[in-house]
């Protein structure tokens, strides 16, 4: 299982739980997970997400693999200028 | 310091300063940029603009201007479809309003003539008839739940019952017991801030050629960001399939992330379908300012606790921004930057993005983070002057640092803010003495950096020279990092590596130039692709050595055998492997495409000394200093200008720019003579300091550079102008009459 860190407005679609805990091996597998449990997180995922993964953030990166100790934390999707 | 397999500790290219690849060809004239490109038989576009901040369109009569002589297209929002996405549909309706006119400036219709003059013409013939409707644009006013609603059915899930319709989305990061802190503070400042809505003020004004064939191929040539964002865009939005689009991007005059959409090249491109013949729009320095993006207007409340000795206990921020009349997601990263430079055990960040009738926002250098930083980093400054605390000194006990769990989530790797601090507190300027009347203001600042999809070619050439194509208009200098990088690994003089930025048909995709992700990821891309031909390189000179190509190791720019067991040959450059490369199996060439990740977050610190004349309230800035972790610099000239290009944008914004609206909702100062950025004459030299604090996640230790230094400079000047005057200033801009009218209410 990983422990995933939800930042604070999505907290309303986790029954107000600062982390969660899903079973993934990757980005996209923990996007999956997390939207089908929680389908209140559905529509930011698709609007976009990025993924901290102890500490590096990752946009897109599906395949991006996660292992059960790594801190794992959901960001808004990076942009910049 | 952990750099990964490839370590390199010794440069012999990269951290060096070659000339400019660019610069004869910009210093007399002949690059190329947006407008210089023409056509045979080229029509001139024109658009025709909304008088109106807020208007329903209850008719467009084209009739008359489609009559007039030298007129071959007129075209309105009926000549694109409607998106189903809600993104895209944004987009299109920001190129060319539907149904109705969401800010002053927003386009409703354009033409395509002869001349400009017959489209000056044409335009004045198009009767538009508008219901004019209530419009706002200020963010606070906008939240109100009377305010007029810019776009109804717009807010995200995201949003709590019962805020205004002009709410869009909330966000909120953060951890810790905030009560807690607070009651263990031995003072607590709370204040509210407002920032005014500025422009990147890019010299070079929007400007394309389009050209679509009967056969529905098109060409499209634009000043922009990301050729490729362009492409994907415009063939959306004129149903075109990617491959049958062609964008080339030219010379960039500035970005600054204000050239990372499209406002003009779909209209261009319509009107190249409708007319049959290539059609070049120029956008005016009015249209500039009315209708591209501006950065957010903000409006911030800072609430800090902090003990006697300097400890902040507690940080919570509620962060308001319009992004104008469309949604923008900006206040994601304001609300995350906030309270980034600091460890904290309680911090919250709660945000919101309110529409106004204001142009759409665009990205501009560390998009939403200079708002929210200068509002913490003047509380901060006032904390520490009520608590008779030095201001580095604070900074330093409370700086985040590798093992920090920051304010938005993530726990930090290896950063460089302690290091950039405690570079100020020894440098010279801190310790300088200023004179009566004169104020220094200090503030941190932060970016995140990101990678992002990138895809690069190296061409090994039959003379031993190397070419680069990749697909980033350099807004900063990348060609020579990117060519030097690759001189670097390949061994080789960097004079013999040209890089040039490929069309959108040439070479796959590439993300933006944008997040400052260019010499991080291009760079990292170039070295992959250098080790790609190294490798063949190696392969062909095994094979002509008759050993195994294990056997064969490239050192300084040559082939060498591996040991004495791989037997003795004379080592082959590059350039001798070049030579016989159609003998040895043809041409050589390196490629390497990926999502780039690890860009590594960047922290600055900028020293300002300033001097208030209290008679006109005019700001003279007398000394400025940047500090900044750049990771390595692999060419330290441009990493300079990037830090000293940061600091100027941000005293315009701290000082004199801004977005001025009247009761009707209109820009009043949509030129360069009312809108005022900083001129050489305003400001002294820029002093760089650069720290070299290697990101892990790239082998030379490159980070990101580019948008970090806007981000201090807001709460430096605000906080040496507070100190100065004896008074705290919460309003950006500073202007001479707002510091007048704060002097005068203190009397």
């Amino acid at each position: 299982m990983v422990a995933v860190t939800i930042w604070g407005s999505l907290r309303a679609f986790t029954d107000g739980r600062a982390q969660v805990e899903v079973e993934a091996r990757n980005f996209k597998e923990l996007l999956d997970v997390l939207a089908q449990t929680y389908p209140g997180l559905k529509p930011q995922i698709t609007r976009g997400v990025s993924l901290a993964l102890d500490g590096r953030i990752y946009r897109e990166a599906w395949f991006t693999k996660i292992r059960s100790d790594s801190e794992v934390v959901l960001m808004p999707y990076m942009a910049g200028g | 310091m952990a750099l990964d397999s490839n370590n390199k500790r010794v440069f012999k290219v990269v951290g060096t300063r070659p000339p400019r690849p660019d610069g004869i060809e910009k210093v007399t004239g002949r690059a190329l940029y947006g407008a210089d490109v023409s056509a045979p038989g080229m029509l001139v576009g024109r658009i025709l603009r909304s008088p109106h901040a807020h208007a329903a369109i209850l008719s467009i009569d084209t009739s008359a201007a489609e009559a007039l002589a030298g007129v071959k297209a007129v075209i309105t929002a009926q000549d694109f479809a409607v998106q189903d996405d809600s993104a895209l549909r944004d987009v299109q309706e920001n190129c060319m309003a539907r149904g109705k006119v969401l800010y002053d400036g927003h386009a409703v219709a354009a033409v395509a003539a002869l001349t400009p003059a017959i489209a000056k013409a044409a335009l004045k013939l198009i009767k538009v008839t508008y219901k004019a409707l209530p419009h706002v644009t200020d963010v606070d006013v906008a939240m109100r739940p009377d305010a007029p609603v810019v776009q109804a059915g717009r807010s995200f899930e995201n949003v709590p019952a019962g805020m205004a319709e002009n709410v869009t989305s909330q966000c909120e990061f953060g951890h810790g017991d905030l009560a807690a802190g607070f009651a263990a503070a031995a003072l607590i400042v709370e204040r509210s801030f407002t920032t005014a809505a500025v422009h990147q003020g890019y010299i070079e004004p929007q400007a394309c050629l389009a050209s679509m064939t009967a056969d529905g191929k098109a060409d499209l040539w634009c000043c922009t960001q990301g050729q490729y964002h362009v492409r994907a865009l415009c063939a959306a939005l004129l149903g075109m399939e990617a491959s049958q689009l062609r964008v080339t991007a030219s010379e960039i005059g500035g970005g600054f992330g204000g050239k990372t959409t499209v406002f003009i090249e779909p209209v261009a491109l319509a009107l190249s379908r409708k007319s049959g013949k290539p059609v070049k729009i120029v956008m005016t320095r009015d249209e500039v300012f009315k209708a591209t993006g501006p950065t957010v207007s903000s409006s911030i409340d800072v609430k800090i606790g902090m003990t006697k000795d300097g400890r902040i206990t507690a940080g919570e921020a509620h962060l308001r921004y319009s992004g104008g009349a469309f949604h923008c997601g900006t206040i994601d990263m304001g609300a995350q930057a906030a309270f980034a430079a600091y460890d904290l055990q309680a911090v919250r960040t709660l945000g919101w993005n309110v529409l106004t009738n204001r142009p759409k926002e665009v990205a501009y250098r560390a998009p939403g983070a200079p708002q929210a930083i200068y509002a913490v980093e003047s509380v901060v400054d006032e904390l520490c002057q009520k608590l008779g605390l030095d201001p580095l000194d604070v900074r330093l006990k409370n700086a985040a640092r590798k093992g920090t769990k920051s304010s938005y989530g993530p726990t930090f790797d290896d950063i460089g803010l302690m290091a950039t601090l405690e570079a100020a507190k020894a440098h010279p300027h801190y310790t300088a003495p200023l004179a009566p009347g004169q104020g220094r203001g200090l503030s941190a600042g932060f970016w995140f950096n990101f990678g992002g999809n990138t895809c690069v070619s190296l061409n090994i050439n039959t003379d031993g020279t190397v070419g680069i194509t990749e697909g980033n208009p350099d807004i900063g200098g990348s060609r020579a990092a990117i060519s030097q990088m690759a001189a670097e690994e390949l061994g080789i003089p960097y004079e013999k590596v040209r890089t040039i930025i490929a069309d959108t048909s040439s070479l796959g995709h590439n993300d933006i130039t944008d997040g400052s992700r260019v010499t991080f990821a291009v760079g990292l891309a170039t070295i992959k692709a250098a080790q790609d031909a190294i490798q063949k390189m190696c392969a062909r000179v095994a094979t002509l050595w008759e050993i195994d190509a294990e056997a064969v190791v490239w050192e300084d720019g040559c082939a060498k055998p591996s040991g004495p067991n791989a037997g003795q040959f004379p080592p082959m450059t590059l350039a001798e492997i070049a030579a016989i490369s159609f003998n040895t199996g043809g041409p050589i060439a390196g490629h390497h495409e990926f999502n780039a990740d690890g860009a590594g977050v960047s922290f600055g610190v900028h020293l300002v000394d300033v001097e208030v004349d209290r008679e006109t309230g005019a700001t003279k800035v007398l000394r400025y200093t940047v500090f900044q972790d750049a990771g390595k610099a692999v060419h330290p000239s441009y990493v300079e200008g990037q830090m000293q290009g940061g600091a100027v944008q941000g005293i315009g914004w701290a000082l004199n720019e801004e977005y001025i609206y009247g009761e009707d909702g209109r820009l009043q100062n949509a030129g360069f003579l009312d809108y005022r950025v900083p001129v050489a004459s305003d400001l002294p030299n820029i002093e760089t300091v650069i720290l070299e604090i290697p990101n892990p996640g790239h082998p030379y230790g490159v980070r990101g550079v580019g948008e970090t230094p806007i981000v201090p400079p807001l709460a430096a000047l605000s906080n040496a102008v507070s100190r100065a005057i004896g008074l705290r200033m919460n309003r950006l801009p500073m202007s001479p009459p707002r510091i007048l009218a704060a002097l005068s209410a203190k009397r």
